[in-house]
């Protein structure tokens, strides 16, 4: 149970951060957004609603990279990672609270997103946002771990979207057939298996990345 | 070593009944799985690491990559070759091992690019070892993926018959796939020693510093 406790107060102070400084969410939902908008301009006016579909995980991805180049930001501010690594939990718990913080920043800019691409291009049905949200969750459980190290690096911000991307394409392509394809189900069944795959490595994992 | 590559070579054109785009099989083929078998070996060597903490794996493990990117490389050379050669394109994204080896590129880049921008030290191995570990489980989810996307995108499956293969031809294959093999252990060997002299060198010179 401390574990969960752990866990739930680590991603709590995220939170209680954004919601003080308010530096990653308005950014993201504002980046959605725009994006979207320079989406419609860069497709042709009678392009099918299917190319719409792709470019909207498009967005989603870069607007998660943009979420997970700020997640260990106040960490290494203030050294603060150091002081949790030192703190008598259990490491994985950072990693979890951390995901969890990152998956609720992505899901309220999803939130937005959303609706909005069903305004401006095409609906979305239950599958397509079932979709999202199991995409969602594999993009922060590995991002979490994967910007932890790009924080440590010389190249910061530079290395994460190289880290990331090769990484995501598969959910890419879950996401993508979960949208327009007839038997989405099996899309969905292909994502959670990706989600669940990496969140046991991810979390197996986390303890070697931070220790020195 | 050579010798080995070179009865391959010269054993493959008597039975290619294919034509002569058929011969590259006996290479392409034994790289790719070198490749697949230098990944895993990086993989292997990056666990080794993260359980046991012995230093010397971080070595192994960068260089057994290294090679599997280098045979990856190759890979897509000769499968784009080939490609071209039997159905007249350079790249069809329906073949998915060729679509799959682009996607292994680009993570190991990945991973060249994390390890030398990450401080030397026991936190760079570890950190470079967990990524390989991604990379060895991406390759079955990815493949998965791109089988996936495959009937997605395109309904009729490129279907190609099996390498019928003779048993003159299977020996060559095995020839080739042995010999291609021996070279990457080959290469490997030599890289190790290359850096591991390295390292002693630099070792030495901060010491006589």
């Amino acid at each position: 149970m401390t574990y969960l406790t752990d866990v739930s107060a680590l991603a709590r102070k995220d939170l209680k951060i954004e919601l003080r400084a308010r530096d990653t969410l308005p950014a993201m939902l504002l980046f959605v957004l725009s994006t979207l908008v320079v989406f419609h301009f860069a497709l042709p006016a009678e392009s099918a609603s299917d190319a719409a579909y792709g470019l909207l995980w498009v967005a989603i991805v870069f607007t998660a990279l943009l979420g997970l180049s700020r997640a260990w930001v106040p960490e290494h501010e203030h050294g603060v990672l150091d002081g949790l690594i030192l703190a008598p939990c259990d490491r994985s718990a950072i990693w979890l609270g951390k995901t969890l913080a990152t998956l609720a920043f992505l899901l309220a800019a999803q939130v937005v997103a959303l609706p909005a691409f069903a305004l401006f291009f095409a609906s979305l049905d239950v599958t397509a946002v079932a979709g999202v949200v199991l995409a969602d969750v594999g993009i922060c459980v590995v991002g979490s771990l994967l910007a932890a190290m790009a924080a440590a690096s010389r190249a910061r911000e530079l290395l994460l979207p190289l880290l990331v991307l090769p990484l995501s394409i598969p959910l890419i392509v879950g996401g993508v057939g979960a949208a327009i394809s007839p038997d989405g189900e099996r899309y969905l069944l292909f994502l959670a298996l990706y989600d669940a795959v990496f969140a046991v490595l991810s979390w197996a994992s986390f303890e070697y990345v931070v220790t020195e | 070593m050579g010798v080995a590559i070179f009865l391959a070579l010269l054993v493959a054109p008597e039975d290619s009944d294919q034509g002569i785009s058929q011969r590259i099989f006996y290479i392409h083929v034994p790289i790719a799985l070198t490749a697949y078998f230098c990944f895993g070996l990086g993989a292997w060597k990056a666990l080794r690491l993260l359980v046991r903490g012995e230093e010397r794996h971080d070595l192994e493990s960068y260089v057994a990559i290294h090679q599997g990117t280098i045979f990856g490389v190759l890979t897509l050379v000769t499968g784009s070759i080939w490609a071209k050669a039997s159905w007249g394109h350079w790249w069809l994204w329906s073949e998915d091992q060729l679509v799959l080896f682009l996607v292994l590129f680009l993570f190991y880049c990945a991973y060249f690019m994390l390890r030398f921008s990450l401080e030397e030290g026991p936190r760079r191995a570890r950190s470079s070892a967990v990524y390989a570990l991604f990379g060895v489980v991406l390759i079955p989810v990815s493949f998965l993926a791109i089988r996936l996307a495959e009937g997605l995108i395109h309904p009729t499956v490129f279907t190609r018959d099996g390498p019928q293969m003779s048993a003159s031809m299977f020996a060559t294959f095995c020839v080739a796939w042995a010999a291609v093999t021996l070279l990457a252990y080959v290469l490997y060997r030599v890289e190790l020693v290359g850096k591991r002299l390295d390292a002693d060198l630099h070792e030495l010179r901060e010491i006589l510093r």
